[in-house]
């Protein structure tokens, strides 16, 4: 049993990373509009459709 | 008559199938359909719409299921204003990457397929590098290359798709408000993931009860459980202690206060414990109890915020700039820098951002934004114009004699935002138990001491503690904001939007309701009542009015199927009077009576005899040559649902009363068609007059002392004051952006149906409410005895209070509250 001495350290190491990357993408605006990019995957493009030249630009932030 | 001989293609116009308008999916008015044509529109907006995303290659649009179902209302402004220097200082920010960036308020924006063609900008204009649209508050953001692009191009091609831009003046707000929004987020995450770790170590502590557990190791599992849920209290929890501090001082009570009480005993107590290597803990209950809590106030200060969102959208819909004559020249200025007697030049399509009299021109404005009125309105030398209108036929020269706050616009907006700071926050439910829970609580508490105290004092501290533990009112304090979220939730999908959860408590109680006229109880567009003539002069009337757009010919082209006619020739139209021309040989003449009778070289004679009419409609007369021979009547129809509406919200316990800008004999027609007496129908009041006069009625209705809401509704800006002065502003649909930011609740849907919907939903919404606190109430009346008993212990509190908590979310969610069924 002594193994939880170990165990629940490195548990809630791990738990303190997922706290880590909630903070960081809450900071970066991540959940700032909830509406709309649910929105965006129904609505885009088909594929090979008028877009191709604007691919890879000008979404990501 | 039989002079007058007609093709029969004519006079048998025959009724065309009804068509769909091929942008928005509306009926296309049978006056505008054309032959041999696949695509019909129901306005020119909507051709030039459909015509621009075709062109570029975004026909995709067209394959959402639900699109904008409204016609598109392009401004035809040119929005140079958008590309003066005096413009991008204020509202432009340059990018590190070269780019300059931008907010621009969206008028019109509903939904997906909104986002789809707002955010394929960069594909139809080159230099636009980035469009996104943030479809709840209708802001863009751009992103684009001044040398490549002017921004007045940007928003012209948004105007013509039907979307006209205003540049968003609460930039700074709007940071503030996303920063705090990002940190009550953070706070929450933090709180769940501890509240999850700690809820895992209590399990394995209530485990080993049951199957054993070293003593090192029940220790070593305290010790952790403490360790993970200081941090909890210390920074998400912190605002509850902080907000019980603040009410303490100020000598109220509100739920924070016992929250507070109890998450400090349980943790101190806890602590204590801990050390001392004996009695309960709570730190399972505590950790639940903070994230819980957050969670509540989250969601409530969401349903606040939207409410304080559209206030500074107001402001974004008069125009930034404007033409000052100057010598010879014209200058651009900014219109802050606008003094009264300059003289501006408006050209066509310009909004004026003064108010003034006409010095020079003659035109026709449109009103839409103070009054809600589509109709134009004639204006010529020394008429008084005012802010906010647009321009829409002709240059004109206008001298200001009111600009910015001292502009009548300005002034209504200021009263919209002075009524809404004055509207006093309503003490909730909960908050108004708070004082009563808290003395029980502690008078509990004590109890259970003294009591324990004489049986055994070992175990009296732990349970007067576990009392205060038990007994917090978390399910308490999240009954209202759940059922809110809920309720908004389903009645947006009803097409029912509320920004704030206490207009649905203040709506749970019948009250006064005041409802505006034009566009609230009638369709808000003329049409065509009566008609007395031939057929044959019916078929000519026709043909010459299908060449014009005026509000009348177009209630004639809907209320006649409109076939193949003899083209008419020499047709000319005098503004806001009438329209003659040549048909078939014969001098039509259709206007004004005044207009008709005065026309001509030769004096009309009566060719029928007239009944007389209601006060409440508008007569034309028709002349052939020189006979009048027809009359027809318009009038603003009242919707075919008003009177069934108001019985039943009558039959609620409401009072109706009308209070109207319009003619008073109109007002008092309308009133008796609804039953509604005289003495509650007001015509002719003035925007400010209307405020006055909600405010006259709120107050009596504060004096009676009975707490009854006193509610407005209506669709213009001439309404928005009196909406913002009222208890509950409701906007309807098709009203100006500027009233409908001033309501806390927008009807998207048409007539007074939906109106009726949100009186019964608000009603179920606060019972609904109760029967949570009810719940919640129960549950620590049974850990109160249980407390005092001594029969207490963590392990029955972590169980009671999650499952408080969860009754009461099931109530919310299960509770049928915005149903759309009209039972």
């Amino acid at each position: 049993m002594s193994v939880l001495y170990v165990l629940v350290p490195v548990a809630l190491g791990l738990v303190l990373v997922a706290v880590a990357a909630f903070v960081w993408s809450a900071r970066t605006g991540q959940f700032d509009d909830l509406t709309t990019p649910a929105l965006r995957p129904l609505i885009d493009d088909r594929p090979g459709h008028a877009r191709e030249d604007k691919q890879g630009e000008g979404r990501g932030e | 008559m039989a002079t007058l001989l007609l093709p029969d293609a004519l006079a048998s116009a025959a009724a065309t199938a009804v068509e769909a308008c091929a942008h928005c999916g509306l009926e296309v008015p049978p006056g505008l359909l054309v032959g041999g044509s696949t695509s019909q529109f129901c306005c020119a907006g909507c051709r030039a719409a459909h015509a621009i995303i075709h062109e570029h290659g975004l026909d995709d649009y067209y394959a959402f299921a639900r699109r904008r179902e409204a016609p598109v209302r392009a401004t035809g402004r040119t929005y140079e204003d958008f590309d003066h220097d005096a413009f991008h200082a204020l509202y432009v920010r340059a990018r590190a990457d070269g780019l300059v960036e931008t907010d621009l308020y969206l008028e019109g924006v509903h939904c997906a397929s909104c986002v789809w063609l707002v955010e394929r900008l960069p594909l139809a204009i080159p230099g636009v590098e980035r469009a996104e649209l943030d479809v709840g508050r209708s802001l863009a953001r751009l992103a684009w290359d001044p040398s490549r692009t002017p921004l007045s191009s940007i928003a012209h091609f948004l105007d013509s798709l039907g979307y006209p831009a205003h540049p968003f003046r609460g930039v700074k707000a709007d940071q503030m408000r996303r920063r705090e929004d990002r940190a009550a987020l953070i706070s929450i995450g933090v709180a769940g993931a501890i509240a999850g770790n700690v809820m895992m170590i209590a399990l394995a502590i209530y485990a080993g009860w049951f199957g054993g557990i070293e003593r090192e190791f029940e220790r070593y599992f305290r010790w952790w459980s403490l360790l993970l849920t200081t941090p909890a209290l210390l920074w998400p929890g912190r605002v509850f202690f902080r907000s019980a501090w603040v009410a303490l001082r100020n000598r109220t009570l509100h739920m924070d206060v016992p929250i507070a009480l109890a998450l400090g005993a349980g943790y101190l107590r806890g602590a204590v414990n801990t050390m001392r290597d004996s009695g309960p803990v709570y730190f399972d209950g505590v950790a639940t109890l903070v994230f819980l809590l957050l969670v509540g106030r989250f969601l409530q200060q969401r349903a606040q915020r939207a409410a304080a969102d559209s206030a500074e959208m107001l402001f974004s819909l008069t125009p930034s700039t404007a033409r000052v004559v100057e010598g010879d020249g014209v200058r651009e200025v900014p219109a802050e820098a606008v003094l009264p007697g300059a003289v501006l030049q408006v050209r066509v399509g310009d909004t004026l951002a003064a108010d003034g009299v006409v010095a020079r021109g003659r035109s026709s404005l449109d009103l839409s934004l103070l009054t809600g009125e589509s109709r134009p309105v004639a204006v010529e030398e020394g008429a008084e114009v005012f802010a906010g209108t647009t321009n829409l036929s002709a240059p004109l020269r206008v001298r200001v004699t009111g600009t910015g706050e001292s502009s009548r616009l300005g002034r209504i907006l200021r009263d919209v935002e002075e009524s809404a700071r004055r509207r006093a926050p309503l003490v909730r439910l909960a908050d108004r138990m708070a004082g009563v829970f808290i003395a029980v609580v502690l008078t509990l508490a004590v109890a259970a001491w003294v009591v324990w105290l004489g049986r055994d004092p070992s175990r009296a501290l732990d349970n007067a503690i576990a009392m205060l533990v038990v007994t917090c009112p978390c399910a308490l304090a999240l009954a209202t904001p759940l059922a809110m979220t809920v309720a908004i939730g389903r009645a947006a999908r009803q097409g029912i939007l509320i920004k704030g959860g206490d207009a649905l408590e203040r709506l749970a109680r019948p009250g006064h309701l005041i409802l505006d006229k034009t566009g609230t109880l009638t369709e808000g567009r003329l049409e065509l009542v009566s008609w007395e003539g031939s057929d044959e002069v019916r078929a000519m009337v026709l043909a010459l009015e299908r060449h014009s757009r005026h509000p009348a010919a177009l209630a004639l082209q809907r209320a006649w199927s409109a076939g193949i006619g003899p083209a008419p020739t020499d047709v000319r139209e005098t503004i806001g009077q009438g329209i003659e021309g040549r048909v078939c040989g014969h001098v039509v003449v259709v206007g004004k009576p005044s207009f008709v009778l005065e026309h001509g070289s030769r004096a009309a004679r009566l060719a029928l005899p007239l009944a007389s009419l209601d006060a409440s409609l508008s007569p034309v007369l028709v002349r052939v040559d020189d006979r009048i021979v027809a009359r027809a009547a318009f009038g603003d129809p009242l919707r075919p649902e008003a009177a069934n509406a108001i019985e039943r919200l009558r039959s609620r316990g409401w009072h109706v009363s009308i209070l109207s800008g319009d003619d008073p004999h109109v007002v008092a027609a309308t009133a008796r068609a609804l039953g509604i007496p005289d003495r509650d129908a007001r015509g002719g009041a003035t925007p400010e007059e209307k405020c006055a006069e909600v405010e006259r009625v709120r107050a009596a209705a504060t004096r009676a002392g009975d707490g009854r809401p006193v509610v407005m509704v209506g669709d213009g800006v001439n309404d928005a004051a009196a909406i913002a002065a009222a208890n509950v502003g409701i906007g309807v649909r098709g009203g100006a952006e500027a009233c409908l930011a001033a309501a806390d609740v927008f009807l998207a849907r048409g007539g007074l149906t939906p109106l009726v919907e949100l009186e019964r939903g608000a009603r179920r919404t606060v019972n609904l409410i109760r029967l949570g606190i009810a719940f919640s109430l129960c549950y620590n009346v049974l850990g109160a005895a249980l407390a005092f008993a001594g029969a207490i212990d963590p392990l029955i509190a972590a169980v009671v209070m999650p499952v408080s908590s969860l009754t009461v979310v099931f109530t919310a969610w299960r509770g049928r509250t915005f149903t759309g069924a009209s039972a």
